[in-house]
């Protein structure tokens, strides 16, 4: 793995995925895109000013932390937290949105739009416009507005024109599908700062590139603080996998650590009640990219639901499907109970409100933890904080009375270590 | 010849450009394309057009996206639209190009589909979102080699060496989109237009078809000076979703392309 893994190929392709499938017009501007992408990366005067925004900006690097009581709560591995929550405007989204709006900036782009989801990616790329004196537009879906109304606020504060997509499931699909509707409009002028490892060439690559620094800090940070050279287990959550790359790139050399990203597997396992791409989904071309897709037999893409609007989305970078079939990372699901349980769990046990995308993640450890040695580590991104998910939080608990229920239970005999989630057995090490 | 190069070679003597109207199938619904279609050809279709509804049109504006969402509440398939061609085929003396994006192919399969659409009669095929790179190889093979036209798009954005790529790797004609954009009508056409396709079609091989943007009768006589084709989409896709219901839409539709070509009533394109 060490020496071949090299992706992606010249052609923007990770073994048999991704790739650039995209209408005529956006062709030639990608190649700019590429050529521009290339240049900053060897220019040491954009390197020095991104880093410089990353260390007294947005405040880099983020925190590893030991989360004590959650380890001692679940009474098996030691859980570490890397705290990308605690970057500006509050989520590792702004590692990404800053890079390629400096990027547009360099190019002599005067406008940049995005997609949103939970909103975080809008509020980054928002919150880089205003920095750079860039005009923004930020697609997103009016379900998702609904349920991340705090963002949407946040991001007309910033000054960034909010545009409500109301096609289709109303969520970060169909903001993508209008974000990219405005790009081919406005080509020459504006440059779309994409928010995941999705789309066509060079997006996934240099989503990724930015995303990076979140696993080389933390491999750094759990060698000087946890003695152990590797944590023996590296989590994730993954919707279109920006956070689980950044994270998982800086180990995936490392065949000690074993690699695990989370799904959303919503509400149950028919198709158009999760997001968990592995489970049902199809190779399949969405948004410029050959990957796994979740779609009915007639290639029509399928609806998908999360708690978590962050990961409600029907493809999944092309990357995760090449390291899936490598067998590198393990993807498994987390449904929207477990989520949210995992959500008060942090919140109770380090008073630490988490995003519901990244409870997933931490409800993947809640699952594995107890069955692991005390001597080993595992290694959680904090891809985000939860704020923003209040209310959502609190409407899922209002309707869910039982589970919140259980999750108490949990709570007040933490020496049962009851868990409401399957526990596989094959897993246990 | 294909029956495409026929077309444009028919159209060359009569000193004309060919008109080519694009609907999506199955809106209102999967029965009624077959009628839709002829009354495009009894209007003056030279070639027509025929959507597959996608439920993430990237590349269209509202008014094709409307049509999709109606076409696939209706239950429209691609495998139920080529079964309808292949029924109706005889009935339509035209050559028959599907207008896609490439994921309800990839569903199906390349081999299957580029089989099924060979045996249905269907001339040719452009798929929005596959460049001549991605079609390179499997995709080209399996169409071309059953007979279909590959038809690719030029933007104003393509370079020379894009120019280049796409003229190579299309067959029947090359689609140019009028502006950068997505699909629908717009009251002015971009002042450069016509320069830039005087100047595109002198470096291609292939006819040069404009689409995008194209609505009226005086906007289908400029760029037909200047274009070996014009395409004519929402105009058309916009009657349907306000007649959708109504018993005469096939009549109003006809009228309409009638319209559009200039040709009389009553008399039927020649040849």
């Amino acid at each position: 793995m060490r020496s071949k893994y090299a992706w992606p190929d010249g052609r923007g392709y990770f073994g048999e995925f991704g790739g650039s499938f995209v209408p005529e017009t956006l062709m030639a501007p990608l190649d700019e895109l590429r050529k521009a992408y290339t240049q900053v990366m060897k220019h040491r005067a954009f390197k020095r000013r991104l880093g410089d925004l990353m260390s007294s900006y947005t405040g880099r690097p983020t925190p590893l932390y030991f989360a004590e009581r959650l380890t001692e709560h679940l009474g098996g591995a030691r859980i570490y937290l890397k705290r990308e929550d605690l970057l500006h405007t509050g989520a590792h989204k702004i590692n990404n949105a800053l890079g390629q709006a400096l990027l547009a900036h360099f190019m002599g782009k005067e406008r940049i739009i995005a997609e949103t989801g939970a909103g975080q990616h809008g509020v980054a790329t928002a919150t880089a416009a205003a920095l750079l004196g860039l005009r923004c537009t930020i697609y997103m879906g009016t379900e998702d507005m609904r349920r991340q109304r705090l963002n949407v606020d946040r991001m007309k504060l910033l000054g960034a024109e909010v545009v409500g997509v109301d096609a289709g499931s109303q969520t970060l699909k169909d903001a993508i599908n209008e974000a990219l509707r405005d790009w081919v409009t406005n080509v020459r002028t504006t440059h779309y700062v994409l928010g995941s490892v999705l789309g066509p060439d060079p997006y996934p690559r240099m989503v990724r590139d930015f995303h990076r620094v979140i696993g080389d800090e933390a491999r750094v940070q759990i060698k000087k603080q946890t003695g152990s050279a590797s944590p023996d287990l590296a989590v994730a959550c993954v919707g279109g996998g920006s956070n689980s790359i950044g994270l998982f790139t800086a180990f995936l050399a490392d065949s000690r650590v074993r690699l695990i990203g989370v799904e959303a597997g919503g509400a149950g396992p028919a198709l158009g009640r999760h997001a968990a791409r592995f489970e049902g989904g199809r190779l399949g071309v969405l948004h410029g990219t050959r990957t796994m897709v979740l779609q009915d037999q007639d290639g029509q893409i399928a609806t998908t639901h999360s708690v978590s609007a962050g990961l409600d989305y029907p493809a999944i970078g092309p990357e995760h499907v090449l390291l899936h079939e490598l067998g590198r990372v393990e993807y498994y699901s987390v449904n929207d109970a477990e989520a949210v349980a995992a959500f008060h769990l942090l919140a109770k046990t380090e008073g630490i409100l988490p995003a519901l995308e990244s409870s997933h993640a931490l409800a993947e450890v809640v699952k594995r933890a107890p069955n692991m040695g005390k001597k080993m580590v595992i290694l959680v991104n904090l891809s985000g904080r939860g704020d923003k998910d209040v209310e959502s939080v609190l409407a899922y608990d209002a309707e869910h009375a039982g589970e919140a229920e259980r999750q108490a239970e949990l709570l007040i005999h933490p020496a049962a270590r009851k868990w409401a989630g399957p526990i596989d057995e094959e897993d246990s090490q | 010849m294909t029956a495409i190069e026929e077309v444009f070679a028919r159209c060359r003597a009569e000193k004309r450009a060919a008109f080519i109207p694009f609907i999506m199938a199955g809106d209102p619904g999967l029965e009624a394309t077959p009628r839709l279609m002829e009354a495009l050809v009894a209007g003056g279709a030279d070639i027509i057009e025929l959507g597959v509804p996608f439920s993430d049109p990237m590349a269209d504006g509202p008014v094709n996206q409307a049509a999709a969402n109606r076409a696939l509440a209706a239950g429209t398939h691609l495998g139920d639209i080529l079964r309808m061609v292949a029924r109706h085929r005889d009935r339509l003396d035209v050559p028959i190009v599907l207008f896609t994006y490439y994921n309800p192919i990839h569903a199906i399969g390349l081999d299957r589909f580029a089989e099924q659409a060979a045996a249905s009669g269907l001339d040719g095929v452009l798929c929005v979102d596959l460049p001549p790179e991605e079609a390179e190889g499997e995709y080209l093979g399996a169409l071309r080699e059953r007979g279909l036209d590959t038809i690719f798009l030029l933007a104003p954005t393509s370079t020379k060496d894009r120019v280049r790529i796409v003229d190579g790797a299309s067959t029947g004609f090359v689609y140019y989109v009028s502006r950068t954009g997505v699909t629908g009508e717009q009251a002015k056409l971009p002042s450069a237009l016509k320069k830039a396709v005087k100047r595109l079609r002198k470096k291609l091989s292939q006819p040069l078809v404009v689409g995008f943007g194209v609505s009226t009768r005086t906007q289908v006589r400029e760029i037909g000076k200047v274009a070996d084709g014009v395409v004519v989409g929402s105009a058309l896709v916009r009657l349907i979703e306000e007649y959708g219901g109504a018993d005469d839409l096939p009549q109003r539709l006809e009228a309409l392309v009638r319209e559009l070509t200039g040709r009389p009533a009553g008399a039927r394109a020649e040849g």
